[in-house]
């Protein structure tokens, strides 16, 4: 199993996860490094991204977009914080408006990356916090965990009887 | 950014939740403690069950997320869950689910250099991964 361990603190809205891979460091720091590699891993394949603007180095930026099955195009952006090839690597994670523009409204999450050598492969721990409580609520609030609400909707109703 | 691969988790999520509340006993205790935290004892007072039967059914509510269990002295206090707490943990298990599944789609790159050493390259293997089906 890649994934060796996943911790959730509601308190400070924070996920740590852990994943060891059998590939070299270098080779890891690559799928993150390379546009047209991490194009093949960000997005789920049924919204592939497109990498257009790919600058790692600190104060630089990311842009990409994801295209869904109807063609719809959704835009992300990072902002690089600290970058220390191959092994670290910081920035914030958002979203953008129609324009390419960053989503002031959408949530963003600071997320910061270590691969490390382990056990003859890599590492990688990821740490995702979200930046501000109300822009994560307004994640749940936008249907995002759509399938989940409305149960829990369901549940309120019933639990109102 | 957030839109992936979530299906099973929250499915596991719902399926814990119905359990919870497929008991009159349970939805019983979950009406009681909204109106405010009680103790497990106190709320054994209430049914014609064991310490320990009433106990089980707290454990259930709480595996759901329903409720929390905090020990003050020798007292354990059932309250239920506040919303905030709850879309906290609904943001988060979101978040790890598009973690997880970009994990599974990076080992799924890297799994294909090796076969490119070592022989044929299996292909789709990310196609089927995403849909978190191996979980």
């Amino acid at each position: 199993m890649t994934v060796t361990s996943v911790d959730k603190d509601v308190d400070t809205l924070t996920l740590t996860l852990v994943a060891d891979f059998t590939a070299p460091v270098e080779r890891v720091w690559r799928l993150w490094a390379d546009p047209r590699q991490l194009e093949r891993w960000w997005g789920p394949p049924s919204y592939p991204a497109t990498f257009e603007e790919h600058d790692l180095t600190p104060g630089g930026g990311v842009t990409y977009y994801m295209t869904g099955p109807e063609g719809e195009k959704f835009g992300g952006w990072w902002r690089i914080s600290s970058v220390t090839p191959p092994t670290a690597l910081e920035f914030t994670d958002g979203f953008s408006d129609r324009d390419g523009a960053p989503d002031p409204e959408m949530p963003t999450t600071s997320v910061r990356v270590t691969l490390t050598e382990h056990d003859g492969g890599t590492r990688m721990e990821l740490r995702s916090v979200f930046d501000t409580r109300e822009q994560m609520e307004r994640l749940a609030e936008m249907g995002m965990v759509e399938g989940l609400s409305q149960s829990v909707g369901q549940m309120d109703a019933l639990l109102a009887d | 950014m957030v839109v992936d691969g979530m299906a099973d988790e929250s499915a596991e999520t719902v399926d814990r939740l119905f359990h919870a509340l497929a008991d009159a006993t349970r939805r019983d205790i979950l009406r009681r403690c909204v109106r405010g935290e009680l103790s497990v004892s106190r709320l054994a007072a209430a049914y014609p069950m064991s310490f320990a039967a009433v106990q089980k059914h707290v454990t259930v509510l709480e595996r759901a997320g329903l409720v929390t269990k905090e020990r003050r002295g020798r007292e354990q206090l059932v309250r239920t869950e506040p919303d905030a707490v709850r879309r906290a943990r609904q943001a988060l298990d979101e978040l790890e689910s598009a973690w997880r599944a970009r994990v599974d789609r990076m080992s799924g790159l890297l799994a294909r250099d090796a076969g490119a050493t070592t022989g044929p390259v299996t292909p789709a293997r990310d196609g089927t991964t995403t849909e978190g089906t191996d979980r």
